[in-house]
């Protein structure tokens, strides 16, 4: 039976906290569960040196994503090559395993819009900021794959809990549910939409239960484990793209997780939420808890753990080294994209831009 | 080519029937769009022809139709959403302005949105609250959309089928008043007229009349009447207001030295503030008289009893032309 068939109030584990297998392990080989391991650490470290940089005005306002790695790398591994993936703004995890070089992602929150170029064959949707804005865009890709009959292609979208609560949210859900599209809809409910709590967000029990308004599937997932993330992620990709007799494609995946740090690293989360509850989560963090699983069915020991962590941080340092190297944006660029071609008023401010920069010099702009 | 005789909303319909036979990528969306071939009828037939995978009822969802055409038109078909009313476009102005004009600036280029956003506009039907304002400005104020509106069904379809194969967005506003007011000839098979050019309806030289969609018709009547007087008026009309044709403009007003501009949307922050901007910026030493504005008020639309005093009338657009032209 699918992992999908229950009642989403009933939450999807595999692994306990401390790494104990509880539930049904998915099955999946040796190399992709490293990987995993190995995704879940860069993600991790990445994140850890992104908030420095920021916080040595290296780069500019950042999301973190720590405690969320289980939920972005558990679902975005059981993505098939032709899937896409539509990200909010803070699956930088996520959108690595899409393709996305970590490179990218630090030009993208350093300012430069060429963070947001998608090498050719990524399949991959730029960050969305506005709240749920993402959503219908995704039921509207999957809907596409669906009208020209490319049956192998679904969509992974994913969003936080305040986004459940805005129109598009709806919207999106409701017209994949009414065209039956090959949608996932996947939750990353981290309990706090800056400073305002779940509980404020619905009070509807879970989040997977909206999936009933909508005539979709809904099911909860502890989000903190990754096993779990994937093995329903995976049913969900795999009924989008073909689903059972009487069997609706789209599914809305509700992750219960935290995260561990601030909403972006403008915010302090100290003022909103007492460190009691933190340390509580702090306790699932998925990475030991998927760790001392590999370690236990002797996947991994102390070496190839030595061998991973040398290799993320040099990744990090790498990705970190090219990103400030890189040649800072044309200021022309700005010009450039707005349409396929400038138009005559862009044209002519374009050349005044130029005209005035060949006159007062780029110190003429610049504030620093 | 063989024509026929097609009022605006015809037009409107033969252009999409035009386009989707020639493309397979071309598909239509909205609220009662199917079945029910648009509550003006601009999509009537078009489902019977298409069928339900490229005439698609949708929910009654604004920021849903747009922003899955959004998702649709990233993936590289051509979705044509329409939205019933302008006014009810709100509700997906946030897909308009955070994704719709946004995508390509985003992407640098990655990802373009080939789809065309189309409602009917403005007043004068007398259509409940909501159903007749004039609010094109805030989408030409928005960098990475198209603004066309058109005035003939000539124009209507040459128009529709270049906003569809523009590879960017474009907001295609339909005055509603004008809808089915006369007929004009229109080629049955496909042909374009170029956004982003003005038309010059009458050539004149004592005054330069700009305008566009449905205050057209009162501009050119008026501009009628005038000519009794001795009145020699040139009418444009703009036919996108974004991008405007700022040199059909200029080279209009350095002929006549003088300029009113005529528009339903209210005064403030309207198109008419731009051109005179325009003006002022490329042509000052030619200018014999200020730019007068005929506009709509900068209240909120009345309901009916009241919106003939709102848009600007024959008279109203004469009794302007008269003051540019004996400053």
């Amino acid at each position: 039976m699918s992992v999908l068939q229950r009642d989403p109030q009933d939450q999807v584990r595999v692994l306990d906290e401390d790494g104990t297998v509880v539930g049904e392990v998915p099955d999946i080989d040796d190399e992709t569960l490293v990987d995993m391991y190995r995704n879940m650490r860069l993600a991790r470290h990445f994140d850890t040196r992104a908030v420095s940089l920021q916080r040595q005005g290296r780069m500019g306002t950042y999301p973190p994503l720590s405690g969320q790695e289980g939920a972005q790398i558990g679902s975005a591994i059981a993505l098939e090559e032709d899937d896409w993936m539509v990200p909010s703004y803070r699956e930088h995890g996520a959108a690595l395993l899409r393709g996305l070089p970590l490179k990218q992602t630090l030009l993208y929150w350093m300012g430069h819009e060429k963070g947001n170029e998608m090498p050719e064959g990524v399949n991959l949707f730029p960050p969305a900021v506005p709240i749920a804005s993402q959503i219908p865009h995704a039921t509207g890709a999957g809907w596409s794959f669906k009208l020209r009959g490319e049956e192998d292609k679904a969509v992974l979208c994913y969003f936080g809990d305040g986004a459940t609560s805005e129109g598009d949210f709806h919207e999106g859900l409701n017209f994949a549910g009414v065209f039956d599209t090959p949608n996932v809809f996947f939750c990353n409910n981290n309990q706090w939409a800056i400073s305002v709590p779940r509980e404020r967000q619905t009070a509807s029990e879970t989040i997977a239960q909206k999936a009933a308004a909508y005539g979709i599937d809904g099911v909860q997932v502890d989000g903190m484990d990754p096993l779990a993330v994937y093995a329903v992620t995976k049913a969900a990709l795999e009924k989008a793209r073909n689903p059972g007799e009487g069997e609706g494609r789209p599914t809305l995946i509700e992750a219960v997780q935290y995260r561990f740090g601030a909403h972006t690293t403008a915010d302090d989360p100290t003022v909103y939420r007492d460190d009691e509850e933190v340390e509580k989560w702090k306790a699932k963090d998925p990475i030991p808890r998927l760790e001392a699983f590999l370690r236990e069915t002797g996947r991994l020991d102390d070496e190839k753990v030595e061998e991973i962590e040398a290799e993320i941080k040099q990744r990090v340092a790498d990705a970190i080294e090219a990103a400030e190297s890189d040649p800072r944006p044309e200021p022309s660029d700005m010009f450039d994209y707005a349409y396929d071609e400038r138009t005559p008023e862009i044209q002519a401010q374009y050349e005044e831009f130029e005209a005035l920069r060949e006159k007062v010099g780029d110190e003429g702009f610049l504030r620093e | 080519m063989s024509a026929q005789n097609l009022t605006i909303v015809q037009a409107v319909r033969d252009g999409l029937y035009t386009e989707m036979n020639l493309d397979d990528e071309v598909l239509v969306m909205g609220e009662d769009v199917g079945k029910n071939g648009g509550v003006f009828r601009a999509t009537e037939g078009l489902w019977d022809e298409f069928g339900d995978d490229r005439v698609i009822d949708t929910p009654l969802a604004e920021s849903g139709i747009i922003g899955t055409a959004v998702g649709m038109a990233a993936m590289g078909l051509k979705p044509v959403p329409e939205i019933q009313f302008s006014g009810f476009m709100y509700p997906g102005f946030d897909q308009i302005v955070s994704h719709m004009s946004r995508f390509r600036t985003r992407t640098r280029g990655r990802y373009t949105l080939p789809m065309v956003l189309r409602a009917p506009y403005g007043g004068g039907i007398r259509a409940p609250e909501s159903h007749s304002e004039s609010k094109e400005m805030f989408y030409a104020h928005e960098a990475g959309l198209k603004v066309v509106i058109p005035s003939t069904p000539y124009d209507t379809k040459g128009l529709l089928i270049s906003a569809i194969r523009d590879p960017d967005p474009v907001v295609f506003l339909e005055p509603k008043l004008i809808y089915r007011a006369f007929r004009g000839e229109v080629p049955e098979e496909d042909y374009t007229v170029p956004i982003g050019e003005a038309a010059v309806r009458r050539e004149g030289s004592d005054v330069s009349v700009f305008t566009y969609g449905a205050m057209t018709r009162p501009t050119l009547e008026a501009v009628e009447n005038l000519e009794e007087e001795g009145i020699d008026a040139e009418v444009v009309d703009l036919r996108s207001i974004s991008p405007l044709d700022r040199e059909t403009i200029v080279e209009s007003f350095k002929k006549t030295g003088r300029a009113v501009v005529v528009h339903e949307a209210p005064k403030t922050g309207g198109l008419g503030g731009e051109i005179t901007a325009i003006i002022q910026e490329e042509a000052l030493l030619y200018q014999e008289a200020p730019v007068k504005r005929v506009a709509g008020y900068d209240v909120p639309y009345p309901l009916y009893a009241l919106e003939d005093y709102y848009l600007p009338s024959v008279a109203r657009v004469e009794d302007g032309i008269r003051e540019a032209v004996n400053f």
